[in-house]
């Protein structure tokens, strides 16, 4: 007998297993969209993450794509997909492919360009629904959020599981885009279960659970395991979660240093770290990628203006001033050069920001050809003191 | 070229001429000093190209000559020779060197010729005019703070010396500002000075005039022309270029007609804001001022750090006033008052704030204030 909590309805219940075993439907609504587990009252973390984000708001506001491959990326000769709707999918198209390579798998498919300035407004809306459930919120990205659930966090009157029901269904209602949660006991296991099933999914894994759930799994499912270290865990026989498992803390950290602690715990289904609300940006920066390699100055001073005046856009929205300027290139042989410059005064403007820019720029354009080139700021200050008031005005 | 001198008379001129010369250059004679042996003084010449310094110094000179050596390196081992020492250079002209000699020490050094030494070329002056060593310090003590630091505005990158008027007086006046605070300091205007052109020094000239003028001779004698400048204190002479550049009308920001007046007992002032500003880590990070009555409140509230106030007697007249400015243009400002009080001449929290020096009438300030 488990608690049951109706993604519908968003009623829990309890109901005693009927005759032919676990009931199927929602004792209150009749619904088959039920979630049952035996530790549906005492988790407390969730991750959310909404389904194909980008390509699920333009689908919402121009009915003619919904039926159709969606692509939502840069659409230059070096463009990458940003998201591929799930129709995309089907074909094949992944995040941060190349297009070229997108379009070849779906030649059909509508690409579109990314609209940041909606997705963040619409971010901003699910933000606030999920603001009515809990204060304890860390933002991933703008599609992406944990939240904390527990009692002493929970704003609302009903316990977590039900708010998480009622946070998706709200979304679904008034954003018009749906998400997948994860249910679980710490973050680690709620972002693998927000992944299980999408889209439009909810799951859980509960702590008891944990370890056999984890062992089948690749251990290219672990939050920080990237493509290198995979490879190397590989190599030496650790394919799955349950191969590291079979593994002592030690041996791991002796393979690994210090992130095989780390490892040892995740493999576990353990994550000590907590729900981080209100992660303050240390810095703001806006880069891209050239179509071909540059060298020259002022190649490159043209390419850093309107990406001056994206981070002033951007100060100035936060309600920031940057101290520090930061400018980042990366060769042509990808090595990444940053430096930077602290500013006299705090400021919020790009032509402050190309002015202290330039210098930098020009120190590191010595013939070498880049293939990236970033503006950003650092030493993040409120607004009230940028850009001070001067004795001679503007120019002086 | 052979010589001997007196440890102390070469260390000073060293001292003098050294401190212009780059740590770092990429025109290897720069590190260089020029030694030239003449009749019974030797000369020393450094030089950064914007500027350089001439000392002279009584030696024996057995034989004339000039020569260069690295300027650091001698002057590092003439600091380590003992007090009272005779200090022998001798050319080495087969080897390229300087031997220098001095009780059981004994160093080679590697010279360059004096003939590819830089010459500034200094040319005629057209005006010439003397200033009291002291007063010159003063002009420069009370401007130098204020001299921005912004390459990009590089006309402000000095102090701007001119000739002015105050009331019917003639004067001679430094004034120095970063777009956000200016100086002026004035002295009765120096005999043979009038009609001299307006000139901006460069902020590490001042900074080497000043140095000089510590252990200089009681009066400077100053030469300008369009483009260079030259100091004459004892037995050294300091010749810079100018920045060429046009220097702000400076004088559409001096308020006129600020008619609120604060007065404030100047030392409690400067502790009040050092201390309240504590929470303010954040550069420029505004301290606010709220004046009413015979109270100045200073606060400073920092969204990170916290927040401070402090409460100050002072005497005002005026309608209560909230101004906001940066701590450490008030402190750099206070910094250079003499007398007892500072005087605040406000209009409104957005206009520029004139500060005056209760007991130098010749000195004024000007800040620019904050958003609070």
């Amino acid at each position: 007998m488990a608690e049951t909590l109706c993604r519908d309805c968003t009623e829990l219940a309890e109901p005693d297993d009927g005759p032919a075993g676990p009931v199927l439907a929602c004792p209150i609504c009749g619904s088959t969209r039920i979630v049952s587990h035996p530790e549906l009252e005492t988790l407390a973390i969730a991750h959310i993450d909404c389904d194909a984000f980008y390509a699920s708001v333009e689908k919402r506001d121009n009915p003619a794509l919904r039926d159709v491959p969606l692509i939502v990326g840069g659409t230059s000769g070096r463009g990458v997909v940003t998201t591929a709707c799930y129709i995309a999918r089907r074909f094949g198209v992944r995040s941060a492919m190349p297009m070229f390579q997108a379009q070849e798998l779906c030649p059909r498919a509508t690409v579109i360009p990314p609209d940041m300035a909606k997705y963040r407004r619409v971010s901003v809306g699910i933000r606030a629904i999920f603001e009515a459930a809990t204060e304890v919120i860390e933002p991933v990205s703008l599609d992406e959020a944990y939240l904390d659930l527990s009692h002493d966090n929970l704003l609302g009157d009903v316990p977590a599981a039900q708010a998480l029901a009622l946070i998706a269904r709200r979304v679904e209602r008034e954003i018009g885009i749906t998400v997948s949660i994860g249910f679980s006991a710490n973050k680690f296991l709620a972002k693998l279960a927000s992944e299980m099933l999408k889209p439009r999914g909810f799951s859980i894994i509960g702590q008891r659970e944990a370890r056999k759930v984890l062992a089948p799994m690749a251990v290219s499912k672990i939050n920080g395991v990237g493509t290198v270290t995979a490879r190397r865990l590989t190599a030496t026989g650790l394919e799955t979660i349950g191969d590291l498992q079979r593994l002592s803390e030690a041996e791991l950290v002796a393979r690994l240093g210090k992130f095989g602690r780390r490892l040892s715990m995740f493999a576990r289904g353990e994550d000590d770290r907590p729900v981080t609300p209100h992660r303050a940006a240390k810095s703001i920066s806006a880069e891209t990628t050239f179509r071909t390699n540059m060298a020259s100055t002022a190649e490159l001073v043209e390419v850093a203006r309107p990406l001056c005046d994206r981070v002033a856009t951007a100060l100035e929205r936060k309600g920031k001033a940057g101290g520090t300027v930061v400018v980042k290139l990366k060769t042509a042989d990808f090595r990444i050069i940053t430096r930077n410059r602290r500013l006299p005064h705090p400021t919020q403007r790009a032509s402050v920001l190309l002015t202290a820019a330039r210098p930098l720029i020009e120190a590191e354009a010595d013939g070498r050809f880049f293939r990236l080139l970033g503006i950003g700021v650092d030493h993040l200050c409120p607004a009230t003191a940028a850009d001070p008031p001067t004795l001679f005005g503007e120019e002086g | 070229m052979r010589i001997v001198i007196e440890r102390g008379d070469l260390l000073r001129a060293l001292g003098h001429v050294t401190s212009v010369v780059e740590r770092r250059t990429t025109i290897p004679i720069l590190s260089n000093v020029l030694i030239r042996a003449n009749g019974n003084m030797l000369e020393f010449k450094a030089t950064d190209l914007e500027r350089e310094v001439i000392e002279q110094a009584p030696a024996t000179i057995t034989t004339p000559g000039a020569i260069t050596v690295p300027a650091h390196m001698l002057h590092d081992i003439v600091r380590k020779l003992p007090d009272g020492s005779q200090v022998e250079l001798t050319r080495d002209a087969e080897r390229d060197r300087v031997t220098l000699t001095s009780g059981h020490s004994r160093f080679a050094l590697q010279t360059q010729p004096a003939e590819d030494f830089p010459d500034l070329a200094a040319g005629e002056m057209s005006h010439t005019f003397e200033v009291g060593a002291s007063d010159l310090k003063r002009l420069i003590d009370k401007t130098r703070f204020a001299i921005s630091t912004e390459e990009t505005r590089y006309y402000l990158n000095g102090i701007f010396l001119h000739v002015a008027s105050t009331g019917n007086e003639p004067t001679l006046r430094a004034v120095a500002t970063d777009g956000h605070r200016l100086a002026q300091v004035e002295l009765p205007r120096p005999s043979g000075s009038d009609g001299m052109p307006g000139v901006i020094i460069p902020r590490k000239t001042v900074n080497e005039l000043h140095r000089l003028i510590e252990d200089g001779g009681t009066t400077v004698s100053i030469g300008v022309s369009p483009a260079k400048i030259r100091f004459e204190t004892g037995t050294v002479t300091l010749t810079s270029k100018l920045i060429d550049g046009t220097f702000p009308d400076y004088g559409r920001v001096i308020p006129q007609a600020n008619d609120k007046e604060l007065k404030v007992s100047n030392a409690l002032f400067m502790n009040a804001v050092d201390r309240v500003s504590t929470i303010a880590s954040e550069r420029g990070r505004a301290v606010k001022l709220n004046i009413t009555g015979d109270k100045l409140v200073l606060s400073v509230s920092n969204p990170e750090g916290g927040s401070a106030t402090e409460e100050l007697d002072v005497e005002y007249g005026s309608s209560p006033l909230e101004i906001g400015f940066n701590a450490r243009y008030l402190l750099d400002i206070a910094g250079q008052l003499e007398g007892e009080s500072a005087v605040f001449k406000l209009a409104d929290p957005g206009a520029p704030t004139m500060v005056r020096d209760s007991a130098d009438e010749s000195a004024l300030y000007v800040l620019m204030p904050m958003r609070v």
